[in-house]
């Protein structure tokens, strides 16, 4: 009796065994997101962005079921070099979706050259350099970089809303220099003038020296913060009185800021800004997108609407499933297929057409926005109207972009 | 004081000279070669104020950091989680009840609860064992930080400023002079003020309870030899989980106090960990006045230093750490042994 039992279970474990055998692997997909730090916020929207793809496509990428491994940074070039190797070398993927934030994209950038057979597609960082200084065979990024996301908001700031002076209070990074340089590109051409740039550490927490030493004699301040430091500075400013007028970065009007818990945010009622995506744009395809966002979560584990990175992870994360798809999904040649099909995607993304250029940056659009009340007191960002088709010289030749040079802290210049 | 003039006759000049010229910085008109040299008055006026109540913060997190360690000799590396906790609590407490001072009490009593099964579930029993007891505070913030992050997510929150603590007041110190010689005065942000007497009133409390009651005599003694006083028949463990409730409990305070003039979020509880080590090091490792000198030194060049050298403001505080440990190692107001 015994042996038979024995042998039954033995018969039993077999076919269990060669039944797992016989399921087709699963598609290992690396993603990194900042889930800690000043933009968490931000990072956790990323990951929604990616869940909603992911359920789009019924988590099914040419027929195999995807396996989402998703590692942790903290905005830091270290820490997402860091993610980026535990991905590789312990998980084992070939495909990674990441990193968000500016300095992290450049930090990647390197990384992948050291990695060919790695294909990197970029989650929403937004540097400059990442693309246009050595750019990597084996990075692609179906965003605009922060730059692109300024492009006509300067001389709409200028002309439309009167502002001739500004005073700029950023966070000391890549990405505010990038989005500081392509506001002051347009901003300066148009007549406009930057007289103080205050740049503060990621992750301040103590604004108000840095609110006393805003000039008196300006139109507006120029606020490239983000996430939490964003909250801080509006926070601060509010007890201080002050009554100035803004003009916003990228992620300093995006829905990580204007959903977070607190009154000072109101402040930011009337702040034209631009970026990749304009919370009220009444196009169908963003409205599908939204409602695709709202419906997978419910309402107190997502934003009003989708933020900038929601959107930019979904794009990546589309695009990637799109070629993955083309080649169904072989990455035996190191991936080589894939990047030739990952060159060619053209998407028709919900904030506009987006497709690469040589260096594999995304060309798209612009949305220059104003931040706006909604009844029932949420805050969005009202759409005033598009720049399409940016691409990363901002419409200059590239002799005449080379010659303006890199952003920096003083970079350009702007002064009468 | 007299005895410290009559001992350090010099350092006492410089110190008189030094408090002097600040006095006359704060209280002059500044003529336009000063404020070409140093920037407008408004802004070395709001960085010293900024940097004192930024100080009064640091001091509320780390004077109950560095009681727990003076006592127990117990690196309390979840300080910061605690200051976390107490905000959010605070926050939910505050708009569930709607009132500020409530929530300022709710969070003091419910991390001084949480501070209380810390000492008596885990470190009573590990005691003496001081790398031990370190390793589990890292552990314990790596899983507060994780249970806050899935209980209340990413945003950035911020504890509602009752009405009667919101908006600026005027000050009596005058900025600068209009055109026609009416003097602009000092607006500044009430709350911050408020933060600063409140801070000041517990410091002093602290103080006069640590010097001038029994309970106090007991922790002093507990400080110098805890051997000896529990031979003396006093329940050292009684004492023990008293301080680490109320240590515990002054990091929650501050953390709704943080949470009012900033915010809160994730990655908040190692800044502020941060912050506290150095404050307590500049200080010296526990003593109490160590900790308002360390909390006032460290506030101030945060402040100042984000004004007059932004570039290299992160850097600063730890520089002023670096000289302290090489010239005074025990901190600034280490008790003589």
């Amino acid at each position: 009796m015994r042996k038979v039992l024995m042998a039954a279970v033995a018969a039993c474990s077999l076919i269990a065994a060669s039944s797992v055998a016989g399921a087709q692997e699963k598609l290992k997909i690396g993603m990194m997101a900042t889930l800690s730090g000043a933009l968490t916020s931000g990072g956790e929207d990323g990951v929604r962005g990616v869940q909603v793809a992911l359920k789009q496509l019924g988590n099914k990428i040419a027929g195999r079921e995807v396996e989402l491994i998703i590692a942790t940074t903290d905005a830091s070039p270290d820490s997402a070099l860091r993610a980026a190797r535990k991905l590789v070398e312990q998980d084992k993927v070939q495909v990674i979706v990441g990193p968000l934030s500016g300095s992290e994209g450049i930090a990647i950038r390197d990384y992948s050259k050291t990695v060919p057979n790695v294909t990197v597609v970029d989650g929403s960082s937004g540097a400059l350099e990442t693309t246009y200084v050595n750019p990597s065979p084996n990075y692609f990024r179906f965003n605009s970089n922060g730059a692109m996301w300024m492009a006509g908001l300067g001389d709409y700031v200028f002309k439309d809303k009167g502002y001739k002076k500004v005073a700029v209070i950023a966070e000391d990074y890549s990405f505010p220099y990038t989005q500081v340089f392509g506001f002051a590109l347009g901003y300066c051409k148009a007549g406009g003038e930057i007289t103080q740039r205050q740049w503060v550490p990621l992750g301040t927490k103590d604004f108000g020296s840095v609110i006393a030493n805003i000039p008196d004699d300006v139109d507006a301040v120029f606020l490239g913060l983000g996430g939490g430091d964003a909250v801080n500075f509006l926070n601060q400013y509010s007890q201080t009185g002050g009554n100035a007028k803004f003009v916003g970065g990228s992620i300093m009007v995006d829905q990580t800021v204007l959903s977070s818990k607190g009154a000072a945010k109101k402040l930011l009622v009337g702040t034209p800004s631009s970026g990749g995506v304009a919370d009220a744009w009444d196009d169908p395809r963003w409205k599908a997108w939204v409602k695709a966002y709202q419906d997978a979560f419910p309402a107190d584990k997502r934003f009003a609407s989708p933020s900038l990175f929601a959107t930019n992870y979904y794009n990546a994360f589309t695009a990637l499933a799109t070629a993955l798809n083309k080649v169904n999904a072989d990455l035996s040649d190191g991936g080589t297929k894939l990047r030739a099909e990952l060159a060619k995607v053209e998407l028709d993304a919900p904030n506009g057409k987006i497709k690469l250029d040589d260096d594999r940056q995304a060309i798209a659009t612009t949305f220059i926005t104003e931040v706006a009340e909604l009844p029932n007191g949420e805050l969005t960002n009202k759409f005033v109207r598009t720049v399409p088709d940016v691409n990363k010289t901002m419409g200059l030749s590239p002799e005449a972009f080379k010659a303006v040079g890199l952003p920096s802290r003083t970079n350009p210049e702007c002064k009468k | 004081m007299s005895d410290f003039i009559a001992r350090r006759p010099v350092w006492s000049l410089v110190i008189i000279i030094a408090i002097g010229i600040l006095a006359w910085l704060v209280f002059s008109v500044w003529t336009p070669g000063m404020e070409a040299m140093m920037g407008r008055k408004r802004v070395f006026l709001s960085a010293l104020f900024n940097g004192i109540t930024l100080g009064a913060l640091y001091f509320l997190v780390a004077s109950g950091f560095t009681l727990i360690f003076g006592l127990m000799r117990n690196v309390n590396l979840a300080h910061g989680s605690l200051y976390l906790f107490g905000g959010y609590v605070g926050y939910s407490i505050g708009t569930l009840t709607g009132s500020w001072l409530v929530a300022l009490v709710a969070a003091f009593v419910i991390v001084a609860i949480v501070g209380v099964l810390m000492q008596v579930l885990l470190f009573r029993w590990m005691e003496g064992q001081d790398l031990r007891q370190t390793l589990v505070t890292i552990g314990l913030s790596i899983v507060f930080a994780d249970l806050l992050l899935w209980n209340y997510g990413g945003d950035t929150f911020q504890v509602t400023t009752p009405d009667w603590l919101s908006g600026p007041v005027q000050l009596p110190f005058v900025v600068a002079l209009r055109g026609n010689g009416d003097a602009v005065m000092m607006t500044y942000p009430f709350v911050r003020i408020a933060i600063l007497i409140g801070a000041i009133v517990l410091g002093v409390a602290m103080w006069l309870a640590l010097n001038r009651t029994r309970v106090g005599m007991l922790v002093r003694a507990g400080v110098d030899d805890r051997d000896m006083l529990s031979a003396t028949g006093v329940r050292v463990q009684l004492v023990f989980v008293m301080v680490f409730a109320f240590g515990a409990g002054l990091a929650g305070l501050a953390g709704v106090v943080g949470g009012t003039f900033q915010s809160l979020q994730p990655g908040e509880d190692t800044k502020i960990l941060l912050s506290s080590l150095v404050v307590v090091i500049v200080g010296g490792m526990g003593s109490i006045p160590g900790a308002a000198v360390g909390a006032l030194i460290v506030g101030l060049a945060e402040q100042f230093g984000s004004v007059y050298m932004p570039t290299y403001a992160v850097m600063l505080t730890f520089v002023i750490m670096v000289a302290v440990l090489a010239v005074r190692p025990q901190g600034l107001a280490a008790a003589r042994r």
